[in-house]
């Protein structure tokens, strides 16, 4: 049984209804999950089948959760009041299941009422994931319904437009869009009445299946767990045709015919995925300067600068891949792989598991479909940096061409003319600190996780944390935020770093030292005898595992888990040089 | 429909449903005779069956069949009705 194909868009909901529970014995068989979540769902109506649902399509993507469940129809009550058991089982995520049978009493009194349960749940100090609504189950006032004030089709889209706006104003709150979720599957498939007087589910079956579905992916968004990079074919996929015998000229691309302009389109959605800061390379079976030459196509959308990676040759496909893995610092887990040919397909998706292959089958005119239906790319809110993300990977390539004029890396470094900005956490980065640490993987000394509001907690206690967050540019360009430091003040007269971690983009450029010696500074001015360094193994993070003695600690305790080391603040140990300026924060 | 054929196909559902090849269904099948068989899954039952069959129970319709044979017995009238 193909459970990864099985628990992949397009869903066969009977099928996963009918055979949920063998699907999570042979998922638990498969082998021990990668990650834990605790996940806390407030029900508007009944939610047993969802919670199964949930935990199986999560255990798809290697995540065992641990679900609270509130009791039937107590959402509000559960987030308002006092509630120790909630509070007790601290939540990683809260999903807040309500829908349009939760609404009664107008607009300004469900505000409220939403409100106060956002309020509430926000000293958890996790992310709140709510449902907005879906379009009503009947209309009263027939078309007027959607129109004046009274008509419910009428408050529902107002109080969606409030809830978008709150998700904006509050960190925390991340909106699941159920009233797209139910166009897009159908109200008369969504609605239920049986099922509604019979158990009070919200929804029918088939409903919950892609409820459970989106819900999972969102909350992979929320651990920022979901895809990062799309890799694509050219020939039949990026372009009709095959550029090597057609030409140019001859491909399919552009407004002309059916065909062609179904490439276009899919041109154009990977080029909006590449812009909101989906990594973009390309793997095909071509000669390089063929390959290159389609995008100089007049009605081509996607440009050559818009790739991270590009691998044109007569290699297998599943090495290309691992070569863009190593290129753009991503794990094959990140990847989505889209082409028109089965035999590509099949081949990388069985030598490069993990990776994301949509069965897209051979027709162009679905492929947009599979890319945007998977919710392979789900994220909880857009940073900066990931609209800029195009960018830094082109910026990386021009680095790496220019790395190759210099045989002296210092010189070469010194030639990057970089700038560093490091100070505590502020306010305006916490967004970007809080997604920068709960992604990044290789990089991380502790891999350890955390939400917003205990990022916030930690900016506000300065007296028993230091925090650090560290900024690079240089001549090509700005990185952004990417790096965190977060330590202990503790009250040995020791400096403890429990939190350490860098995006794997400014790799080699000697930041990881210009922030040692920040931490430093910090550690003298006041006035501690020692910092403790603390590396914990995780599948990922190899790289660091060195990284304390490189920068002069000494090596006091290892087992399976990791390493604890020691730094000397009074010793006078030469320092490592870098190439950095580094300022403080300039508002 | 034959009944011999309704009553293959939710022994299949059954067997999916609970998890379990070997369980065997017959007429005096009820609730009380398999372990797993709560609410939750009674409704994943039904709901199979529906599909399987391609028919839909009434409300209240269900709830006067008192073993897995009555049952077979209502989707025979429904689907060959």
């Amino acid at each position: 049984m193909d459970t990864h194909e099985i628990l992949s868009y397009p869903l066969d909901t009977a099928l996963i209804l009918r055979k949920r529970k063998k699907l999570r014995r042979v998922l638990m068989e498969q082998g021990e999950a990668k990650r834990e979540l605790k996940i806390a769902v407030l029900g508007g109506s009944t939610t047993s089948e969802l919670v199964c649902l949930i935990e199986l399509f999560l255990l798809g993507h290697g995540v065992q959760s641990e679900i609270y469940e509130s009791d039937y129809g107590l959402f509000f009550e559960e987030a308002v009041f006092t509630n120790e058991a909630l509070t007790q089982f601290s939540p990683d995520v809260v999903y807040v299941h309500t829908s349009v049978k939760n609404l009664a009493g107008g607009v300004d009194a469900a505000k409220e009422k939403w409100v106060a349960v956002w309020d509430g749940l926000k000293a958890l100090g996790c992310t709140i994931i709510q449902n907005n609504f879906e379009s009503p189950w009947e209309r009263p006032l027939g078309n007027l319904d959607g129109s004046v004030e009274e008509g419910k089709t009428h408050q529902v889209r107002e109080l969606n437009a409030f809830f978008a706006a709150s998700s904006r104003d509050r960190p925390e709150l991340v909106v699941h869009d159920i009233h797209y979720l139910a166009a897009q599957i159908g109200l008369n498939k969504w609605v239920d009445r049986s099922l509604w007087y019979s158990s009070k589910y919200a929804m029918s079956y088939d409903a919950l299946v892609h409820m459970a579905f989106s819900l999972s992916n969102l909350m992979l968004g929320v651990l920022g767990q979901s895809k990062k990079a799309l890799i694509l074919d050219l020939d039949n996929t990026l372009w009709g045709g095959v550029i090597g015998d057609d030409g140019v000229e001859g491909i399919l691309l552009g407004p002309d015919s059916p065909q062609a302009e179904a490439h276009l389109d899919l041109q154009a959605y990977v080029k909006a995925l590449g812009i909101r800061g989906v990594a973009l390379a390309v793997a095909s079976k071509n000669d390089q300067v063929n390959a290159e030459e389609g995008f100089t196509h007049p009605d081509a959308v996607l440009q050559l600068r818009d790739f991270a990676a590009f691998q044109a040759n007569w290699n297998p496909k599943h090495q290309n891949l691992a070569e863009i893995c190593a290129q753009i610092n991503l794990s094959p887990e990140a990847l989505v792989f889209l082409d028109d040919n089965e035999m590509e397909r099949d081949l990388v998706a069985t030598q490069l598991p993990g990776v994301a292959v949509p069965e897209v089958g051979s027709d162009i005119a679905h492929y947009i479909e599979h890319l945007d239906r998977g919710g392979y790319f789900e994220t909880a809110g857009l940073s900066v940096d990931d609209l800029r993300r195009a960018d830094a990977y082109r910026e990386n390539r021009e680095r790496a061409d220019l790395q190759q004029q210099f045989t002296d890396f210092g010189v070469y470094l010194d030639s990057l003319e970089m700038e560093a900005e490091i100070d505590r956490f502020q306010a305006v980065y916490l967004d970007r600190i809080t997604q920068l640490t709960n992604k990044t993987n290789q990089f991380n000394l502790t891999t350890r996780r955390f939400q917003h509001a205990e990022m916030e907690g930690f900016a506000q206690r300065p007296e028993k944390y230091l925090t650090l967050y560290g900024r690079l540019k240089d001549r090509f360009g700005d990185n952004g935020l990417i790096s965190v430091v977060v330590g202990e003040w503790a009250e040995d007269q020791s400096l403890r770093l429990f939190l350490w971690l860098m995006s794997c983009r400014v790799l080699k450029r000697g930041m990881e030292t210009a922030m040692f010696e920040v931490v430093l500074e910090r550690a003298r001015a006041a006035g501690v005898q020692k910092i403790v360094g603390e590396y914990r193994i995780s599948p990922k993070n190899q790289m660091v595992s060195e990284l304390y003695g490189s920068l002069g600690f000494v090596l006091q305790e290892e087992n399976e888990e990791g390493s604890t080391w020691i730094f000397d603040v009074g010793s006078d140990k030469p320092k490592s040089t870098h190439y950095i300026k580094v300022s403080p924060y300039d508002a | 429909m034959t009944r011999e054929e309704i009553f293959d196909t939710v022994r299949e559902i059954f067997r999916d449903v609970f998890d379990d090849e070997e369980l065997d269904v017959v007429d005096s099948t009820n609730a009380d005779d398999i372990e797993d068989w709560d609410s939750l899954n009674h409704i994943n039952l039904v709901s199979a069956i529906e599909k399987a069959c391609d028919i839909r129970f009434a409300l209240g319709e269900l709830q006067a069949l008192k073993d897995v044979g009555e049952m077979i017995t209502l989707i025979e009238q429904k689907s060959n009705g």
